[in-house]
């Protein structure tokens, strides 16, 4: 018995030190000099491996971002924050990336869409839009079960009482799942700076969205044509806005008349140029509607029957010699 | 010669017959984990033949002559796995500094060769079959390119489904689970081949 025991915890002993020896040579012969800022670049993010970089984790991000393959902005969980610190980290300016946030294109609830049928199935997006037929008349709405307030990981999605999803705009980092996960596509990213939003997907025609959904989008147009910047275009029976090119001025949203485009940004309510003009002419070459008038090297005065009160004038002006008064819708 | 042509016999068996993946299921997660690009499937078929090959080579001496000799074949499943996971770690170091970029192709899989129960069966299989030195080698050997030779033929068939109109629903891992299946009922055809 003695003896099993000993000749066990030897040949062992000899087998796993023999073992280690052999590792430790090949260690030294095989070693990799390793940058250490890949370290400390992997101590600074958040960790969470979502991967909404583009990266399969925040260890491969950090290795990209040594190596300048990436932007010191890329992290969007991060932020700034994170941002500011990789800049010092590896001694380059940061440019701070416009946020994004999870939009969602759908306005019918409950309350505002057409019901077809009573489904009683499995609580879940995905399972109900797989049959085929969705409880809701309109085939591209919200299909209501919450399957991307489920899949969201940092709990910015919660369902309203109405039937929709509401996103948190302070908890969004636009990790993308949601926009993944909804069968019907309702979710897009946009700047956070955005505060027009056209809330609908369905690309029906006018006539039988009127019908089954009161704020469902019906083609007129209208966004279309008042859009100072022509940020909006017909798709197919649906008004789609290119938030690359949106000013938030807010027409559209006044304009449309099924109350489908959301607007939460401050409406113009009051727009004229000062004294400090010198004028450029800019702010009159860039009107949408010829309303600023005036010659070269004086002040130039806004014609208020034919302005929309855009703001255009207002952002390009290089002297800020243009006055606006804001109210909240 | 007779022995020679056993050897072949053996060599065959082991890589078509009792394939270590499609007949035994042995190693299914990195013949599911790894078989996205045939490229990097011969790869991590290569490190897997290299540590199943070493492997037997190595359990053989420590089965016969630390084992068996002192009576100690009850340290067999503790004595295989240090010598598994050293050799993977060795296996490891030496593709980081010779070829990072594999490296990173092989990513957690290559680590996790340690825990893979193709290599821990290989070398359980070794003395369980009484096979001599020679045959121990073959053997490892075998399976190491019969695990190759599965798992490229599977990424062969993903890469192509990839862009096969396959229905949404089975798009991904289901297709990939019903073309491992078909496969393993074709190799269940290479039974035939069997002498005994």
């Amino acid at each position: 018995m003695d003896s099993i025991f000993l000749y066990a915890f030897l040949s062992m002993g000899v087998l796993a030190a023999f073992l280690a020896a052999g590792l430790g040579f090949a260690s030294r012969t095989f070693y990799v000099e390793k940058d250490p800022r890949v370290e400390e670049a992997n101590e600074i993010l958040p960790g969470a491996n979502c991967g909404a970089c583009g990266y399969a984790g925040c260890e491969n991000f950090a290795e990209a971002v040594v190596r300048g393959e990436t932007p010191v902005t890329s992290c969007p969980v991060g932020g700034d924050e994170v941002a500011e610190k990789l800049a010092e980290l590896l001694g380059a300016e940061a440019e701070t990336a416009e946020k994004e946030i999870a939009r969602l294109l759908c306005k019918g609830g409950r309350q505002e869409t057409a019901k077809n049928a009573s489904y009683q199935g499995i609580e879940s997006c995905v399972a109900a839009s797989a049959i085929g037929l969705a409880e809701k008349k309109c085939s591209y709405s919200c299909l209501g079960f919450g399957d991307c307030e489920e899949v969201c990981p940092f709990d910015a999605i919660t369902m309203n009482d109405n039937g929709l999803p509401v996103v948190h705009d302070d908890k969004c980092t636009a990790c993308n799942k949601c926009v993944e996960k909804c069968p019907h596509d309702l979710f897009v990213l946009g700047p956070a700076s955005g505060q027009n939003h056209i809330r609908c997907s369905s690309h029906d025609p006018g006539k039988v969205v009127r019908k089954i959904c009161e704020v469902g989008c019906i083609a007129c147009t209208q966004c279309v044509r008042v859009c100072p910047v022509d940020a909006i275009e017909m798709q197919d029976n649906l008004a789609v806005l290119d938030y690359d090119k949106c000013i938030n001025c807010g027409l559209c949203a006044e304009k449309c008349p099924v109350n489908t485009i959301d607007f939460y940004g401050e409406k113009i309510t009051e727009i004229e140029i000062t004294e400090d003009c010198i004028g450029c002419t800019k702010c009159a070459q860039e009107c949408p509607v010829d309303a600023i008038t005036g010659e070269a090297k004086e002040r130039h005065e806004i014609d208020r029957e034919k302005c929309i009160k855009c703001g255009i004038c207002y952002n390009v002006c290089p002297v800020d010699a243009v006055d606006k008064d804001t109210s909240r819708d | 010669m007779d022995s020679l042509q056993y050897l072949l016999l053996l060599f065959i068996s082991t890589v078509l017959i009792n394939n270590f993946v499609l007949i035994q299921f042995l190693g299914i997660c990195p013949f599911l984990g790894v078989s996205r690009y045939v490229e990097t499937a011969f790869s991590m078929g290569l490190a897997a033949t290299f540590v199943m090959t070493m492997t037997a080579f190595a359990t053989y001496f420590i089965n016969t002559f630390i084992l068996e000799a002192l009576n100690l074949e009850f340290l067999r499943y503790m004595s295989f796995i240090i010598v598994i996971a050293s050799l993977v770690q060795f296996v490891e170091m030496f593709i980081k500094k010779v070829s990072p970029v594999l490296y990173k192709a092989l990513g957690i899989y290559l680590p996790l060769i340690t825990t893979n129960c193709a290599i821990m069966g290989m070398a359980l299989l070794i003395p369980m079959n009484d096979y001599n030195f020679i045959e121990s080698i073959i053997f490892g050997f075998g399976a190491g390119v019969g695990f190759t030779l599965a798992i490229v033929l599977i990424a062969g068939l993903r890469e192509e489904a990839q862009y096969g109109d396959v229905p949404r629903d089975l798009k991904g891992m289901p297709i990939t689970l019903i073309l491992a299946g078909l496969m393993a009922l074709a190799f269940m055809g290479f039974a035939g081949l069997a002498v005994v």
